[in-house]
């Protein structure tokens, strides 16, 4: 695929923001990926850099120089046009369970009624479709995801909540996902999701990055309370598989 | 250790922050105001990193447990060593039950506190700073002790430092941030030759500020954002994210704060009259 165009712009002093075609697609998430790792492997040495990803753009940061950015801002269109054919890194299909008992998916009944899709119906259709990592950041852990189907968009809340269970699953719009701790939130519960996306005390504190993707599958709550234990005492291991890029 | 008898207002262990997990949704957090801390630091010799602890309008009551060394920076706090009233970037040396404590906040809102070696409470994703989830606590709470390492033999190079302080600033320098295009005429008159206010929404995620610009309906996707982000939200409202500021949003962002800048805003308490000069 020809590289779609890209164009960068100062954002301070110690970062530079690239900017692609301002939409949300996999093809130029990807384009964005790849240029990241190829940042990463062949331009910008030492430990200082740092890069987020999010839709159509990157962020690199410096946390220590500043940047000269008439002379970075050439340097990054040129790797851009010389990348070639740049392995991004490997990305996986994570596949969370989530338990949509109504004991969490406070808001399926008023939801169903909407719609007007019975609760099953609801479920079935969450868990049919993969959704996209298009970004993280809200709150630590916190998955901006893409890839909900027409039938399932409904509003955010009137009202948000003071307080949203962590773990909880959410439907709003065209976005979906999960609430990694204790927020304040306006989407509507469905299902409350038995892995920790986020885990400060491991050294990887976020086994998804920006580019996985994610599907959710029922459980029942008998088995959401055992995975919550296994959680517990750090023995669970969230099933993967490899996305072939 | 360091015993907390009283936490005051809101007192917080920070080092510089928490930097390579912005990717994952970590703010960076760390002191709102590091040319303060840098600067007590450097008297007491320490890593620039050193954790110290950030003392927010109303002052703790400390009791040191060990010996060791001190300087203070940033606002001043009318404190006293043992009802001995202390000064700003000194040292003073502390030894076992002496009472570090702190009266009326007389000028800027955030200061500090730095001992010999730094605090050595354990540091979580490479940094001591206090943002919870990722620490236990945002803050620290009465009875709570913060470790150091006792010291008795320091000669420091300079035992006081003559400072410019800059509490007394009100010009926020800034860059254009990358929405600043979007900014009309009427926008941009307003927002580089009028005043505007400190609100009472001001903590260590974000400042907002009371004047507001014209409203806009510019939508655009979720992108990353800085530590002295200034974001235009649709209503015309001004935020200033800070150092526990989010990693992405998705209001446009139009001016980047400079550093000093984040130093000079996080010493500002409500109310408090600031302007912007773009750079």
């Amino acid at each position: 695929m020809k590289s779609p165009t890209i164009h960068t712009k100062p954002f301070g002093v110690h970062a530079v923001l690239i900017e692609w075609p301002n939409e949300v697609s996999e093809a130029i998430l990807n384009k964005i990926l790849q240029f990241e790792a190829f940042l990463k492997s062949d331009c910008l040495e030492g430990p200082d850099w740092e890069y987020v990803p999010a839709y159509s753009s990157l962020l690199i940061i410096n946390k220590k120089s500043i940047i000269d950015y008439n002379s970075f801002g050439e340097k990054l269109l040129s790797w851009y046009r010389n990348m070639g054919e740049a392995k991004p890194e490997q990305h996986y299909l994570w596949r969370l369970p989530v338990s949509y008992d109504l004991d969490f998916g406070i808001d399926l009944e008023e939801i169903s009624s909407v719609l007007e899709k019975d609760v099953l119906e609801i479920i079935a259709l969450h868990t049919s479709y993969t959704y996209t990592v298009y970004g993280i950041g809200f709150l630590p852990g916190f998955m901006y995801l893409g890839g909900l189907p027409k039938v399932l968009e409904v509003p955010r809340r009137a009202t948000p909540r003071l307080l949203v269970k962590k773990g909880a699953v959410g439907i709003a719009g065209k976005q979906t996902g999960v609430y990694p701790q204790e927020s304040p939130g306006g989407w509507n519960i469905i299902g409350n999701c038995s892995v920790p996306i986020f885990d400060a005390t491991k050294k990887q504190p976020c086994f998804v990055s920006v580019g996985d993707q994610i599907q959710f599958y029922q459980i029942s709550r008998a088995e959401y309370d055992l995975h919550k234990i296994e959680a517990e005492v750090g023995i669970y291991q969230p099933e993967k598989i490899e996305i072939d890029a | 250790m360091l015993k907390v008898l009283k936490s005051g207002f809101y007192t917080s262990i920070q080092d510089l922050g928490r930097f390579h997990y912005r990717n994952k949704g970590v703010p960076v957090a760390g002191a709102m105001d590091n040319l303060s801390v840098q600067k007590a630091n450097s008297l007491l010799e320490n890593d620039a990193n050193a954790a110290v602890l950030e003392i927010t309008m109303t002052g703790p009551t400390l009791l040191f447990e060990d010996a060791s060394y001190i300087a203070l920076a940033g606002a001043k706090m009318s404190a006293t060593l043992n009802n001995e009233p202390i000064q700003n970037y000194k040292v003073y040396t502390v030894t076992e039950g002496d009472i570090l404590s702190y009266g009326k906040l007389e000028k800027g809102f955030r200061g500090y506190l730095a001992v010999k070696g730094g605090f050595s409470s354990k540091a979580v994703l490479g940094s001591a700073s206090q943002y919870k989830p990722i620490t236990k606590e945002s803050r620290l709470k009465d009875g709570d002790s913060v470790p150091f390492d006792s010291k008795q033999d320091f000669v420091p190079i300079l035992s006081e430092l003559k400072v410019d302080s800059f509490l007394d600033e009100s010009v926020l320098e800034v860059y254009k941030a990358p929405e600043f295009d979007m900014l009309t005429d009427t926008q941009l008159e307003k927002l580089f030759s009028k005043d505007f206010t400190v609100a009472k929404e001001n903590n260590r995620m974000a400042y907002q500020l009371n004047e507001v610009l014209a409203g806009h309906d510019v939508s655009m996707l979720t992108s990353a954002t800085l530590p002295g982000t200034v974001q235009l939200t649709p209503a015309g409202k001004l935020i200033v994210l800070m150092r526990d500021g989010q990693t992405t949003g998705g209001y446009p962002r139009i001016l980047q704060l400079s550093n000093k800048a984040i130093a000079i805003l996080g010493q500002k308490r409500e109310g408090a009259v600031i302007s912007f000069k773009l750079v």
